[in-house]
């Protein structure tokens, strides 16, 4: 590969990846207004205007930002940065709209499976370099929501890459695979209804990816003060703010990858320069979807669990889900038990 | 420094209990309800003084809460405001002459805004979270 080469790609990635930044914060702070107003509406209030959370922002990184007496300042600092620069990371991998995504390889999913983790384990870091006892029982419950959600988490992911791989051979954990070709078409019924499990697996464990309702236990307000981000304001929070709007938009990114990745541009046959753009609006609509069922809608409907009975839900039922989902899937690659659904 | 407009339109409160019947504590409860609904001018309440932009005080200052409420006012990053909300926080009311009680709210921290009212009403509570950006407004341009 020659120079040229070389420097358009490394170009066109850091060009990519700015605009990516730029996309996920606007469209996660986007999407945390329009949430913030379905959930007003749902207990009959006319709630924020969908703007609110752009003014929220910016009036927090006007405020002055405080490093406690007893916290470790390189840490405490550090933490917001590496959680929105690790959202922002995972966004890379995931496709947009039409696009492919920025930064590809061949073991994406496993890729993106990790990243997820590094906000979450930097709000950890945050909250004990905080050196507040709220941050610190915020930071241990956090760690203990990771290992639950992990768990069906894998498993779901797992399942979809074999699958992939029985099907097409080569890059099983690719996420431009995934794209290409959807899951669906490649099961019977008996496989449809262990996708149905495993989607409805991923959409419970996205509200505890972004700590949120009814798994928001780390970050509880009324109980522990915001947890992990007790002792954290103006820039900081700020940032830690983006972090969980970018991370939103991943989650519902990855949920929208994996499972539901048509284009209306290729259905409808549109071609030329509309292609992108209704791809993109498409996207954005399945987008809104997938955050509606899987954090408004939760937020709404249920109240916030106990540690032990986030462990319980993520450990034994939504693990059990995830596993049946994955056995009704091998089921279906067996010629006794695939009833094709003839598409 | 001026402030932007994104202040005024997100105000986020910490609220504190400093001795009183939760008589105002309750208004302040019914200001979030879906009725009057602050959180559609961005007015929201937060877990923790490190967040907040306004110290929403009620109740007459009981020994106890002294300490307490000094330390929850230094904890807020600046730009700030102090809020008193009833007439015990903001004169002793009834209790004015309790050997327990320290005083009024503005003789331990300074006061931008005073509510009264036993309670005051959800209206007048609103209404005083906006002044106190009217305050910082001011505070802001003299400085």
């Amino acid at each position: 590969m020659s120079l040229v080469e070389t420097m358009e790609i490394v170009l066109w990635a850091i060009l990519g990846t700015i605009g990516v930044a730029v996309f996920g914060i606007f469209v996660g702070l986007l999407y945390k207004g329009i949430d913030r107003k379905l959930v007003a509406h749902m207990q009959a209030r006319y709630g924020p205007p969908i703007r609110q959370p752009f003014w929220d922002m910016v009036k927090l990184f006007v405020k002055e930002t405080v490093v406690p007496e007893h916290a470790t300042p390189w840490l405490f600092n550090l933490a917001p940065i590496i959680a929105l620069a690790a959202s922002i990371a995972t966004l890379l991998y995931l496709p947009i709209g039409g696009f492919q995504p920025i930064l590809s390889g061949e073991g994406d999913l496993i890729l993106v499976l990790y990243l997820l983790i590094i906000p979450s384990l930097a709000m950890v870091i945050g909250g004990f370099a905080s050196g507040s006892p709220y941050a610190t029982v915020g930071a241990q419950r956090e760690m203990v929501l990771m290992m639950s959600y992990e768990f069906p988490l894998a498993i779901t992911i797992i399942t979809i890459a074999w699958q992939l791989k029985n099907t097409f051979a080569d890059h099983p954990f690719s996420l431009a695979t995934i794209f290409s070709q959807p899951v669906w078409g490649t099961v019977g019924i008996v496989g449809l209804l262990g996708f149905i499990l495993l989607l409805l697996v991923l959409l419970l464990v996205t509200p505890g990816e972004i700590s949120k309702m009814p798994f928001d236990a780390p970050e509880a307000e009324t109980e522990i003060a915001g947890g992990l981000l007790v002792e954290y304001s103006g820039r900081n929070l700020g940032l830690f703010y983006l972090a969980d709007a970018v991370k939103t938009v991943v989650m519902g990114s990855l949920i929208v990858a994996i499972f539901f990745p048509y284009n209306l541009s290729t259905i409808l046959g549109i071609g030329g320069i509309m292609a992108p753009v209704v791809d993109v609006v498409f996207y954005f609509i399945k987008l809104l979807l997938v955050i509606l069922f899987a954090v408004s809608l939760v937020r709404v409907a249920v109240a916030r669990l106990k540690i032990d009975q986030i462990v319980y839900t993520y450990w034994i039922p939504l693990t059990l889900m995830s596993l049946i989902g994955l056995l009704l899937i091998m089921f279906d690659s067996t010629s006794l038990f695939h009833i094709s659904l003839g598409w | 420094m001026v402030l932007p407009k994104s202040f005024k339109r997100s105000l986020w409160v910490f609220h504190i209990n400093t001795g009183s019947c939760n008589g105002c504590d309750i208004e302040i409860i019914a200001a979030l309800t879906p009725r009057y609904d602050v959180e559609r001018f961005g007015i929201k309440l937060v877990g923790s003084p490190r967040h907040a932009d306004v110290l929403l005080i009620t109740g007459p200052v009981t020994r106890q809460m002294v300490e307490k409420v000094k330390t929850a006012y230094q904890q807020m990053p600046e730009p700030k405001a102090v809020i008193v909300v009833g007439n015990c926080g903001s004169t002793g009311h009834t209790f004015h002459t309790s050997y327990n009680l320290v005083g009024p709210v503005d003789t331990i921290i300074p006061v931008d805004v005073y509510v009264p009212g036993c309670p005051p009403r959800p209206e007048a509570i609103i209404d005083g979270v906006v002044k106190a950006w009217l305050k910082l407004e001011t505070l802001e341009a003299k400085r």
